[in-house]
C-alpha cells in the first residue's frame, strides 16, 4: 500500500508540473481578484475568505480527473482491482496522493495567499486549520467524482458539475469559521462541522467510490 | 402478488396502461379546478392579488423536494434488487423534478419582486432550492453522458444517494449560513393552520392535481423508457442477424 502511495506521489510529481499546478492557479485567481473587484483592502479583506476558500476548490478540481483516468487508460486500474488491496483501500490511497500533491500544498501556501488578499492577521491560523480540516474532503469527494466519470470520454466538465454542489457544505462552514476568527468570534461550532463532514466524507465516500470504479471496470 | 412483480416490464406497462388515463384525468381536473379556484380568491390584505401565485409555487416547491425522495427510493430499489423498471421510473422522473424546482424558483422571483422588492435573494429557502436544481441538472448529465444502460442506472444510482445526504447538508449548511428572507411554511402539521380557509382548500386541491400531474408524467416517461429500451434490443438483434 505504501508502495502504491509512493508510485502516484511519483508520477504525479514528474508528470509535467502536475505538483505545483494547482499552487499556481491559486496564484493566479488571487491575483484576478484585485483586478477584478478593485484593490482597496477593505473590500478584499471582507471577501478574502470566501475567495481562498473558493479558489481552494477549483484548484483542487483542477487536477481531479487526474486521480484515476491515467490509470484507467492504461490499464494499471484494472491491475489495481485485482490486487490484494481492497479496492476501497485503492480510493483512500489515490485520495491521499491527490491531497498530499493539490491539499497539502495549499494549505501550506494559503497564509501567503491571504496577505495577498488583506486578510487580518489574526485570521491566519483559522485559514491553515480550517484548510487542513477541510481539504481532506475535497479530495475525498473529488475521489468520488472521479470514480464516476472515469470511463467517458468527455469526463471533465461533467466531473465539475457532479462535484461542486458536493463541494458547497465544506465551503461554506471552512469558509465561516476564517469569517470568525478574522472577527475574533467562536469558531467552535463551524469548526466542528467542518470536521464532522470531513469524517462522515472519509469514512464512507470510499465505499461509494469503489462501487463507482466497479461499475467503470465491468 | 408482491409489489416486485411490476419490475417486469410486460406487467408493469399492463398496469400503468390502466392506470395512465385515470392519472391524467384527475390531474387535469384537480389542477384546472384548483388553479382556477385559487384565482378567483379574494385578494390579500397585505399582499393583493400577488397571493395567487401560491397556488402554483408551493405545490412546485412540494414536489421539486418529494420526487427527489422518490428518486432516491427508486435509486435504492434499484441498486439493491436490480429492477429495471425502479432505475427507468428514476430516470423518468428527474426531469419532472428539475422543472418543478425551475418553476418554484421562477414564480418565487416573480412573487419577490412586488413583495420584496428584489428578484433574488440568498435566502436558505431559495438557495437551497438552487442547490438542488443543480443537483438535478448533473444527475440528468450524467445519465445522458454514459452509454451503457446498466452502468448509467448504477452510477446515477449511487450519485442520486451521496447527492440526497449532501442536499440535506446543503439545507442545513446555508440555514447556518444566513438568516433567510423567506416566511415558514405555508402549511404545517405541527402549529396548525396559519392559512385562512379561503386559500387553503383550493391550495390542497392544487397540490393534489400537482402530484396526480407528476404520476400522469412519470408513468408516460417511464413507459416511453421502456419502449425505447425495448426498441434498442430489437435494433440491436437486427444488425446482428
Amino acid at each position: 500500500m505504501i508502495a502504491l502511495l509512493m508510485r502516484d506521489l511519483t508520477l504525479a510529481t514528474r508528470a509535467g508540473g502536475g505538483f505545483g499546478l494547482g499552487l499556481a492557479f491559486f496564484l493566479i485567481l488571487c491575483t484576478l481578484v484585485p483586478f477584478g473587484v478593485g484593490p482597496q483592502g477593505g473590500t478584499l479583506a471582507l471577501i478574502a475568505p470566501g475567495i481562498l476558500w473558493v479558489g481552494a476548490l477549483l484548484a483542487c478540481l483542477l487536477s481531479l480527473d487526474r486521480i484515476f483516468a491515467l490509470d484507467h487508460e492504461d490499464g494499471s486500474l484494472d491491475l489495481l482491482a485485482t490486487s490484494p488491496i481492497p479496492l476501497e483501500g485503492v480510493v483512500v490511497l489515490k485520495a491521499a496522493a491527490h491531497w498530499l500533491t493539490t491539499g497539502l500544498p495549499l494549505v501550506v501556501a494559503a497564509p501567503l495567499f491571504g496577505l495577498l488578499l488583506h486578510l487580518p492577521a489574526a485570521a491566519a491560523p483559522w485559514l491553515i486549520l480550517s484548510m487542513l480540516i477541510g481539504t481532506p474532503a475535497l479530495s475525498m469527494l473529488g475521489a468520488f467524482g472521479a470514480a464516476i466519470t472515469v470511463g467517458l470520454r468527455r469526463g471533465g466538465l461533467l466531473l465539475s458539475l457532479l462535484v461542486l454542489p458536493l463541494y458547497i457544505p465544506t465551503l461554506i462552514f471552512g469558509a465561516e469559521v476564517i469569517r470568525r476568527g478574522a472577527e475574533g468570534g467562536s469558531t467552535v461550532t463551524p469548526l466542528a462541522f467542518l470536521a464532522g463532514i470531513t469524517a462522515a466524507v472519509l469514512a464512507l465516500m470510499p465505499f461509494a467510490a469503489a462501487a463507482a470504479l466497479r461499475v467503470n471496470l465491468r | 402478488m408482491s409489489i416486485w412483480e411490476y419490475a417486469n416490464p410486460v406487467k408493469f406497462m399492463r398496469t400503468s396502461g390502466a392506470i395512465l388515463p385515470w392519472a391524467v384525468a384527475g390531474a387535469a381536473l384537480c389542477t384546472v379546478s384548483g388553479l382556477v379556484w385559487g384565482f378567483l380568491t379574494p385578494e390579500d390584505y397585505k399582499q393583493g392579488s400577488t397571493v395567487k401565485i401560491v397556488f402554483i409555487h408551493v405545490p412546485a416547491a412540494m414536489m421539486a423536494i418529494n420526487i427527489w425522495v422518490m428518486m432516491l427510493v427508486a435509486s435504492l430499489i434499484w441498486l439493491i434488487r436490480r429492477h429495471h423498471v425502479s432505475a427507468l421510473a428514476a430516470k423518468a422522473a428527474a426531469p419532472v423534478g428539475a422543472v418543478m424546482t425551475l418553476i418554484a424558483l421562477a414564480t418565487g422571483a416573480i412573487w419577490g419582486q412586488p413583495m420584496w422588492g428584489t428578484w433574488w435573494e440568498w435566502d436558505p429557502r431559495l438557495t437551497s432550492f438552487l442547490i438542488l436544481f443543480l443537483f438535478y441538472v448533473g444527475y440528468i448529465a450524467l445519465w445522458s453522458a454514459v452509454e451503457d444502460p446498466d452502468s448509467a442506472a448504477d452510477l446515477t444510482g449511487w450519485l442520486c444517494l451521496v447527492g440526497s445526504v449532501f442536499a440535506l447538508l446543503s439545507r442545513y449548511a446555508v440555514l447556518f449560513w444566513n438568516q433567510g428572507l423567506h416566511q415558514g411554511a405555508s402549511l404545517s402539521v405541527a402549529e396548525g393552520e396559519r392559512m385562512s380557509a379561503v386559500y387553503r382548500y383550493p391550495l390542497y386541491l392544487s397540490m393534489l392535481g400537482f402530484f396526480l400531474l407528476f404520476v400522469a408524467l412519470l408513468l408516460i416517461r417511464t413507459r416511453t423508457e421502456i419502449r425505447r429500451r425495448r426498441l434498442a434490443a430489437l435494433q440491436a438483434r437486427e444488425a446482428r442477424a
